[in-house]
């Protein structure tokens, strides 16, 4: 329970911390960069690393590629949806996450799914 | 449009607006972490690109920008959609960022976790940013 109160407070902190900067940049474009800061990953990774250490955040490091990908695919239909389709932003972030895990799973199936 | 630091939004978000996403990044990084216990780091791994700023911060925007227009007399639902997608389309290109790091962690984690974990943040920094440069430049040569 402990390790996950870390966890929360941690991922908590570093999310906060990378979207404030997103916030406070200008122009907006350059702001969505930091949309997809590596802020779960850092916090994760370095717990990980203290308690299963660095080849087990190696493993993950590898996924992580295949994840970077989906959010890309995220990423680019969240932003079809706001601007051709007109849907609001949680309509569009919702439907989107559909496509994360399609592509984070699809990826995972062609490319990892035998290790 | 050069970049610049606008601080003031900072005063735009309700207290609300900010434990949301705290509340939010540290749920699902705990959600990371449990995964990979179950199903392994294989699987847990995808999870460390799982959006998690984006989706409160694209509502925010949007909703920011809309607020903003509407005071200022003008219909801002449409403008408030177009920041949102300006962010999405950033982030896009940070994904590739994010791709770089988790490379850079596979590839050096087990030598040198440190530099692997810090180099990886400082090269996931570099190469959003080159990217965004390199995608206005080319913009702008197809628009002019």
């Amino acid at each position: 329970m402990e390790q996950y109160l870390i966890r929360f407070f941690a991922g908590g902190l570093m999310v906060s911390a990378f979207a404030a900067v997103g916030d406070v940049v200008r122009p907006k474009s350059f702001a969505g960069l930091f949309g997809a800061a590596p802020s779960i990953a850092i916090a994760t990774l370095l717990i990980a690393l203290l308690k299963q250490g660095p080849s087990y955040i190696a493993i993950e490091g590898r996924s992580m590629i295949l994840g970077g990908a989906a959010l890309a695919a995220y990423s680019l239909v969240s932003c079809q949806l706001l601007k051709r389709c007109q849907f609001s932003g949680p309509i569009s972030t919702l439907l989107s996450t559909v496509v994360w895990f399609a592509s984070a799973f699809g990826l995972y199936w062609l490319f990892l799914k035998e290790t | 449009m050069a970049v610049k630091l606008k601080l003031s939004t900072l005063a735009e978000g309700h207290w609300y607006e900010y434990a949301i996403r705290f509340v939010l990044g540290g749920a699902v990084t705990m959600l990371a972490g449990w995964i990979a216990t179950e199903w392994g780091p294989v699987i847990g791994g995808l999870f460390l690109a799982f959006p998690a700023i984006f989706p409160a911060s694209a509502t925010l925007v949007e909703k920011h920008e809309r607020e903003r227009k509407e005071n200022a007399g003008i219909r801002g639902a449409k403008r408030g959609r177009d920041a949102a997608a300006l962010e999405a389309a950033g982030a896009a290109l940070g994904s590739i960022g994010l791709m770089v790091f988790a490379a850079i962690v596979w590839q050096f984690a087990t030598a040198a976790p440190g530099i692997a974990l810090s180099g990886g943040a400082l090269t996931w920094l570099a190469v959003s940013v080159t990217l965004w440069v390199t995608r206005r430049h080319i913009r702008r040569a197809v628009t002019a």
